[in-house]
């Protein structure tokens, strides 16, 4: 037993931003190791120049947005490469968002519809000013060199 | 199931900030104003809670809930979470009721906060992004203001709706704000100042978009024998209802629409439903709820509606997929005047529309999420407490201002909402 024991002083403080009530800051910050599991042929597919989407085994509804079962009927499904032009379903222009992107605003968010395709696929629309986009407007695909392996290695300009 | 009550409620003010209390005292404040709303009700006569919450990353506290109920002093009785993004609160009060309509308990606690404030808002936009795709739609530019816009820009495409229609609703529901002490952002607006306000997500303006906030809000309810042995005045649940769809808008499906009684389908000949312009989890669940309560025609059988108008293009859509008008006549509904309260000025006119008990149906009486606030958990109970007041007919006793009070009103609707549409819940109150 030692009555004189004590904690280590520290240098740390704190950054205090007031004192009635007390706020301090905190850092949060982590790491995740994710894994794209089952939707990851999408994301190679990417990196060679192809989109990917679902087609059910059962029923044959298509989606332009992965899924590994079909929510009509549940059977699985198989990958189904998607033509690479479609058509502006909706659109905006942020030009303000979350943390991450608001270095990138403004930016142009659009649904994209495919022929025979019967879900949509969101995705970036760059090449064309803001009051330029319209629902209907023809677009193409184009993929990044430089791959992230994010749906973002995708994107779409004016057809 | 056996018939449910609420029997009191409270709520905090909601505030850009509650720096001076912690979620759990905010719940306090709540829980103690509903206790002293209802004096034959006491602590130990409650016999469990749910606690709605929406965002640990908020909160940065896991197992928050275990904290305010045993602040209220509610420990060892029973409790857990209830979360659902945005419906998280309506969630919590439809769990609630079953809590009491199944027999487990004779009262039951209902209470939600959030304290949005402990992070800057672009952060929180980025937290409640979160909840979308996080493989697919987050990473593309994630932003709920964005999402919303590219559903109202079909919506427009689809049946001509207006950015001034839009604007109309931000309108009403700051105009309503202004005799209402707890809202968060009360303002006396023309359609010029939505219109010129900053762009967030074309075409929504920082005044379509509610406001991110701190709050708390708790509802009791009981069964009827409780509710009768507590006294006061004790309004009846008579409808609950709820529904979802696939989290990515992306996936919604192109088929036809879930029809309410009082609809046909030559009314919605070639509309494809629900794409990204309406909410079908909101259809579902109102059809649920209608069933439950016995109403066949809401616009004519219910007396106001409290719903989700997280964005002023939201109220547009749900007064549709409540069948509150057609859909594709939100825009056209609004123009009408049919939502707005008539013993207001908002400096709008409604020339062909003079209110009838039929025709009126005031929508968002307290001012909604745009004028209240969202502090996302205690959002849906906010609701309930509001709803609660307007049928027992306290609004003046609990606002200090009665021109929110609708009079005579007999049966409200809440509508709770989360996602883009992805959980969606209905309730129906009405007096005894």
């Amino acid at each position: 037993m030692n009555k004189n024991a004590k904690l280590p002083e520290t240098e740390e403080g704190s950054v205090l931003f007031n004192v009635e009530p007390i706020i301090v800051k905190h850092h949060y910050e982590i790491d995740y190791l994710h894994s794209y599991a089952q939707d990851s042929p999408f994301f190679a597919g990417l990196t060679k120049g192809t989109l990917l989407g679902s087609r059910c085994t059962g029923c044959g509804y298509t989606y332009a947005t992965p899924r590994g079962h079909c929510m009509e009927c549940g059977t699985r499904t198989e990958w189904h490469p998607l033509p690479l032009e479609g058509r502006v379903h909706t659109y905006t222009t942020c030009h303000f968002g979350g943390e991450a992107f608001l270095k990138e605003t403004p930016f142009t968010l659009v649904l994209v519809e495919f022929d025979g395709v019967d879900t949509l696929f969101l995705s970036r629309l760059v090449g064309a000013e803001p009051e330029e986009v319209a629902v209907g407007m023809p677009v193409r695909a184009r993929f990044r060199r430089n791959c992230t392996f994010k749906p973002t290695d995708v994107y779409f300009v004016p057809a | 199931m056996r018939p449910v009550y609420m029997i009191t409620g409270g709520i905090t003010k909601f505030a850009k900030a509650h720096p001076e209390m912690d979620f759990r005292l905010m719940v306090k404040e709540a829980f103690d104003y509903a206790l002293n709303d209802l004096p034959g009700l006491t602590r130990d006569m409650i016999d469990g809670s749910v606690c709605s919450y929406f965002s640990d990353h908020f909160t940065r506290q896991l197992k928050a809930g275990a904290m305010v109920q045993d602040y209220l002093g509610l420990c060892p009785k029973p409790s857990r979470r209830i979360e659902g993004g945005g419906a998280t609160g309506g969630l919590c009060f439809q769990a609630a009721w079953e809590a009491v309509a199944s027999g487990r308990m004779e009262v039951c606690l209902a209470m939600g906060f959030e304290t949005m404030s402990r992070v800057n808002t672009w952060k929180g936009n980025e937290f409640i992004a979160l909840a979308s795709d996080t493989n697919f739609d987050y990473p593309v530019g994630g932003f709920y203001t964005g999402y919303y816009a590219m559903m109202v820009r079909r919506h427009m495409f689809e049946f001509g709706t207006t950015v001034e229609q839009m604007a109309k609703v931000a309108v009403k529901n700051h105009r309503n704000a202004l005799h209402n002490p707890y809202a968060q952002s009360p303002a006396e607006l023309t359609i010029a100042d939505v219109r010129s306000s900053p762009m967030v997500a074309t075409p929504l303006t920082i005044r379509d978009c509610c406001q991110m906030s701190d709050g708390a809000a708790v509802a009791v309810l009981a069964s009827e024998e409780a509710a009768a042995r507590l006294g006061g005045q004790a309004v009846r649940i008579t409808g609950v209802g709820s529904g979802t769809d696939a989290m990515r808008m992306a996936d919604r499906p192109h088929g036809g629409v879930i029809l309410l009684p009082h609809e046909s389908s030559v009314d919605y000949t070639g509309l494809k439903y629900p794409g990204v312009h309406s909410f079908r989890a909101g259809r579902m669940a109102a059809k649920l709820a209608y069933e439950m309560a016995g109403i066949g025609n809401p616009r004519e059988e219910l007396d106001f509606v409290e719903l989700h108008d997280a964005y002023t293009s939201s109220e547009i859509q749900t007064c549709e997929d409540l069948g509150l008008c057609r859909y594709g006549e939100g825009g056209s509904f609004i123009d009408g005047g049919h939502s707005f309260l008539p013993n207001i000025d908002y400096g709008l006119s409604f020339p062909a529309f003079s209110p009838t008990a039929r025709n009126h149906i005031p929508v968002n009486p307290s001012g909604g999420l745009l004028a209240c606030g969202h502090p996302v958990g205690a959002t849906g109970l906010m609701q309930a407490v509001f709803a609660f007041w307007q049928l027992q007919e306290t609004i003046a006793k609990h606002l200090g201002d009665s021109t929110l009070q609708i009079p005579d009103a007999r049966r409200g609707l809440i509508h709770s909402h989360a996602g883009t549409g992805t959980y969606i819940t209905v309730s129906i109150l009405e007096r005894v």
